[in-house]
């Protein structure tokens, strides 16, 4: 009996040796009942490179990571993951994959070093791996004195980091991170975005970072600009203010929504 | 933080070993929360002990159990209902492994369960596993306050023989909790669980009265006992207590286990969206 899944070139993987993006949304469309949650949406994300999916609450964001992390199917369209079909070959895409998900999914009950060997365990790591990866993305994350520690002692920002450690534990190449700073501190926002964007540095990590706070984009990131389940734009974060004749992102979404001088334009946190 | 170079993915597919470790890290986990919620485990040792102690010795004099198999004499009321309530830690066992989902679901770590690369099929049956052991652990703790309270089985070998039917039992429970946790959208309709669940499953039962009795007082409801999957985990439980087979429990129980699983599964599978609407935040 072989556990093997078929070989990625033949099963929507990398094609005449050219290297696939770390993620490849083409045309995927997604509706609740008769409402519709996303309409052909489509983006890639390079890897090694720091890319923002900017929108509001409600913009689709969430779903679009479900069908990413298949939570549940994508009713059209293609999702690929280092051109791996997350339909058609999910153990594949889903290996190279990191995930941290708005809401907090951290056992409260168990320490962070147990949080971190459950997740080894559901990717098949050995003891003798999770020992030596956990140590490192602790390190990495600031939190080897915490180890020991139960989740629900932890502090927002904390246990922040911890997921982002735990996504780690498996080396994804490619990082998906759902709001990560969502009701933290102006002190732990800055570290988390600090820490995931020397991931993409250094590591070499792709990441596609969801949020509706403008602070967060840097000229030179990657944008997709997500509104009422449409992409509106994307590219390069000048480029698209250049192409909407604003002065910056945060004013190109404005624009571009039609929601511009309204309370419900994306936020900068004071 | 300290970002450093990360190792490149390992190679491609899974062997048996790595399914092997992501079998025991959801065991694990399972009897950790168990550890954890100890409580738990004191109210399951409670709930059938009130019976045996207080329902069944209220109820010896009235209620007298003749000859019938698997017994070949006559039996104590309470030595008739240990079976059943040995079957009632399974079906609150198994009922509680769905609460438990639903609040994974509700407190996000279900996601991490489903987001593994592992197939769908391969963690459900794992943590259907894993919910199963945690009853195994229930059901003896309550064997052992039983036993001197003088109920046993016949020989010591009927704690051994009985272990595959807990097993079987537990594995068709599981995954009846795990086909109801797909389909309830909150905690709070878990209530419904228990009144259309396991209230008629439990009494409509051989559990704590013999199907010839009942059928005397009503047939339509012995025929409806003898619809119930229940009934045939009770009888399942009763035969292997005494190292003998019923085969048509076994094959009730064994058949039920399988549609339930494959039920369970199916409603869990991406593709077909079933969980769209409870997994759903923003």
């Amino acid at each position: 009996m072989s556990f093997r899944p078929p070989d990625p070139k033949t099963a929507s993987g990398q094609q005449n040796g050219a290297i696939a993006a770390a993620l490849d949304i083409a045309g995927v469309s997604h509706s609740y009942g008769k409402r519709k949650a996303l309409s052909d949406v489509s983006l890639r994300v390079r890897p090694a490179s720091f890319c923002v999916l900017l929108g509001l609450n409600g913009a689709g964001k969430s779903t679009l990571y479900s069908l990413i992390t298949r939570l549940y199917g994508a009713q059209k369209g293609t999702i690929r993951i280092f051109g791996f079909d997350v339909n058609r070959v999910p153990s594949e895409a889903l290996r190279r994959l990191g995930v941290v998900f708005q809401a907090r999914t951290l056992d409260l009950d168990l320490t962070v070093l147990q949080n971190l060997s459950y997740h080894a365990a559901l990717h098949g790591m050995s003891a003798r791996e999770t020992k030596l990866r956990a140590a490192f993305v602790l390190d990495q994350a600031g939190m080897t004195g915490r180890a020991d520690d139960k989740a629900r002692n932890l502090s927002g920002g904390q246990m922040r980091r911890v997921e982002i450690a735990r996504a780690l534990l498996h080396c994804p190449r490619l990082l998906l991170l759902d709001e990560p700073t969502a009701g933290l501190d102006i002190k732990a926002r800055a570290d988390i975005l600090k820490h995931v964007r020397g991931l993409v540095a250094e590591a070499g990590i792709g990441v596609l970072w969801a949020t509706h706070l403008i602070d967060e984009i840097e000229p030179a990131d990657d944008v997709v600009l997500l509104h009422e389940g449409k992409v509106l734009d994307r590219g390069n974060a000048s480029e698209v203010a250049a192409r909407a004749g604003a002065p910056d992102i945060g004013a190109a979404f404005n624009e571009l929504t039609g929601i511009a001088g309204g309370r419900k334009s994306c936020d900068r946190p004071s | 933080m300290r970002p450093a170079v990360l190792a490149p993915p390992r190679s491609e597919g899974f062997g048996l070993a790595q399914y092997a470790r992501c079998f025991n890290g959801i065991v694990w986990r399972e009897a950790l929360r168990f550890w954890h919620q100890r409580e738990r485990f004191v109210s399951a040792l409670v709930r059938p002990l009130v019976w045996l102690f207080i329902f069944a010795a209220g109820f010896r004099s009235v209620l007298g159990v003749s000859i019938m198999p698997p017994y070949d004499t006559y039996v104590l009321y309470e030595v008739y209902i240990t079976p059943g309530l040995v079957a009632m830690i399974t079906l609150f066992s198994g009922m509680q492994s769905s609460l438990s989902m639903v609040y994974d679901r509700e407190m996000g770590n279900m996601r991490s369960l489903l987001v593994s690369p592992f197939p769908r099929w391969f963690l459900l049956t794992s943590k259907l596993a894993a919910g199963t052991a945690v009853s195994l652990a229930q059901v003896y703790a309550f064997l052992i306050v039983a036993f001197f309270w003088e109920i046993e089985p016949p020989s010591p070998w009927g704690y051994l023989t009985v272990l595959p039917a807990l097993i079987l039992a537990g594995l068709m429970l599981g995954a009846l909790g795990m086909l109801l946790s797909s389909l309830i959208k909150q905690l709070e309709n878990f209530a419904g669980v228990m009144n259309f669940v396991i209230f008629p499953m439990f009494f409509a039962s051989s559990a704590l009265y013999p199907l010839w009795r009942v059928k005397e007082g009503s047939p339509w409801l012995a025929f409806v006992c003898e619809l119930n999957p229940f009934t045939h985990a009770v009888e399942l439980i009763r035969f292997a207590f005494y190292e003998q087979i019923n085969f048509l429990a076994l094959a009730v129980v064994l058949g039920t286990a399988v549609v339930f699983l494959a039920a369970a599964i199916a409603a869990y599978d991406p593709s077909r969206g079933m969980l769209i609407r409870r997994l759903h935040v923003h």
